[in-house]
């Protein structure tokens, strides 16, 4: 089930990780001693219930935030900070900027980085912009979108970058259930087309499996490694059908039903 | 029967109600009748009272502002109290600027800004004419200290509560985009921040322009060229009450320019346009 492509390199690695936030009472531990590694093109899915950490450790590959021990590094590089190699797309809608129009939310990072002429940038934006759908909202502003085709604007925003590992952190969890299935479609669509490399945070064990390559299992208080699987081989043709049923039950099993007693029980 | 007779009379005139149905929903027919009952009500009082040298009616008002206008110094000397005004208003604000994002980025800073903000934004700008008088004489300069003085505090205090208002989303796109010191500020936090930031422009246009014309009362002609308190002080001694009127009016008159006109359409074609007010 662990079984890698051998030829595809790191793109970045999550080294014994620990993550701390501070409280009134001190810090309190969100993650401990968490580590994986992402080759490119690989969609890695960390799963877990609320609480275990898991948006805390995109966060930390972000560079958001800081690790209590451990590492984490791009290429072999540890990372210091934010950067636009590692783009995040956000669970909230407010993150298109509500001053700039979808295109120009969508070239924003293209015009930072200064590396592309006007018109490679507004070609580029307008394409990324077509992929995602949104090919007839160009010059609306962020508020007279709704909240799927904001959420499409930033995976947009994500992909005109060249960033090397695009960050999603339940992108889709704030949309109701149609939408959400339409998005997961369409995502799954553009991964197998532009073959980014994603790290993806969901709670959703359905989601998971079809979004991920791998799934990275977490438990809570604080967030641990519980286990690692490979779903490179579920599509989103699986919806519905007894192979995909089978698996979520499993990791629900695995994620919500490691209590002491059942243990002991089945090894009795 | 009431009810009858309105509803054949709308189907007989259907263009005719929905005219009064504009001229009842527009803002602005609104306001001119608001104005209009005013300037009636004053008319009125004044015509009643019956004392010209004390109270002189909207007309006599009118006239002498429109004889102040072409004849005398009213324009020349709105023109000078605004200039003065500009001045001091734009000094301050590109200050408040500086020490609002300084603020952001040092916590000592912050805490400086905040005391200083505590301790000077409630003491009336005015108060400080007399030491700005002693310090730098009678003069421009004297006028900017408590002109600087009437905006830095309020626009400050609008501009970080602002800056601390920013979605955090917005402020980690920043970030990740790997936008850093002054270029996060002027790409994220300004733009994120403008209703604040506006909103703390027009109260402190209201507080600048308050002072200004006070300072002037005090003060008298700062250069060859008096401003518009000056015009009024100097009328009031001359007993000129209608010309006095006429000073106080153009005072509104600006002010409702820069607030209502001003102001809005800076608002509609930013805040109002991107969905952050309504």
């Amino acid at each position: 089930m662990l079984a890698r492509d051998p030829v595809a390199s790191t793109v970045f690695e999550v080294d014994r990780l620990t993550l701390d936030y501070p409280s009134a009472k001190g810090p309190v531990r969100a993650v401990e001693d968490v580590s994986f590694e992402v080759a490119g093109g690989e969609r890695l899915v960390l799963l877990g219930p609320s609480g275990c950490g898991k948006s805390s450790i995109l966060k930390a590959v972000a560079g958001f935030l800081k690790p209590a021990s451990g590492a984490i590094r791009m290429h072999g590089q540890p990372v210091r900070g934010p950067g636009p190699d590692r783009i995040v797309v956000f669970q909230e809608f407010d993150q298109l900027l509500p001053w700039k129009t979808v295109r120009q939310n969508v070239e924003f990072p293209l015009r930072l980085a200064g590396r592309l002429s006007r018109a490679e940038v507004r070609e580029r934006a307008d394409s990324a912009l077509r992929k995602v759908g949104l090919a007839r909202v160009l010059d609306s502003f962020p508020h007279t979108l709704s909240g799927g085709m904001k959420q499409r604007a930033a995976i947009a925003r994500a992909l005109v970058t060249d960033a090397d590992v695009l960050l999603m952190d339940e992108p889709f969890a704030a949309l109701d259930a149609m939408t959400r299935s339409q998005l997961q479609r369409d995502l799954l669509e553009l991964a197998e087309e532009i073959g980014f490399t994603l790290l993806f945070v969901t709670h959703s064990i359905e989601e998971a499996i079809l979004i991920g390559t791998r799934l990275h299992l977490l438990s809570p208080h604080p967030g641990r490694t519980i286990t690692s699987l490979s779903t490179a081989e579920f599509g989103y043709a699986d919806l519905g059908s007894r192979r995909l049923e089978t698996l979520s039950r499993e990791v629900h099993d695995i994620l919500f039903s490691r209590q002491p007693a059942q243990e002991e029980a089945l090894h009795g | 029967m009431a009810e009858v007779s309105g509803r054949i009379l709308q189907a007989a005139a259907p263009e005719r109600s929905t005219w009064i149905d504009w001229l009842r929903g527009s803002a602005l027919v609104r306001k001119v009748l608001v104005l209009v009952l005013l300037a009636a009500v004053w008319e009125a009082a004044a015509r009643f009272s019956a004392q010209p040298i004390l109270f002189p009616s909207f007309l006599e008002t009118a006239r002498a502002f429109i004889e102040a206008l072409l004849k005398e110094n009213l324009l020349s000397a709105s023109w000078t109290s605004l200039s003065v005004l500009i001045k001091g208003y734009v000094i301050a604000i590109a200050g408040a600027f500086v020490f609002v994002s300084l603020a952001m980025a040092s916590r000592f800073v912050r805490e400086l800004l905040q005391t200083l903000i505590s301790m000077f934004n409630p003491l009336p700008a005015i108060a400080l004419l007399p030491v700005a008088m002693l310090w730098f004489g009678l003069g421009e300069t004297s006028l900017l200290v408590v002109l600087v003085h009437a905006v830095l505090w309020p626009f400050a205090l609008a501009t970080l509560s602002g800056f601390d208002g920013v979605p955090e989303t917005q402020r980690l796109v920043g970030r990740n985009y790997g936008l850093r010191g002054p270029a996060y500020v002027v790409r994220i936090l300004i733009p994120a921040a403008l209703p604040s930031i506006l909103y703390g422009m027009k109260i402190a246009w209201a507080f600048a322009w308050r002072t200004l014309i006070a300072a002037e009362l005090v003060f008298g002609v700062s250069s060859s060229n008096g401003g518009l308190g000056w015009f009024i002080f100097r009328n009031r001694n001359e007993l000129f009450t209608d010309k006095v009127f006429a000073g106080l009016a153009m005072v509104i008159i600006i002010g409702l320019v820069v607030e209502g006109i001003l102001f809005r359409i800076v608002e509609t074609v930013t805040v109002r346009r991107w969905g952050m007010q309504r």
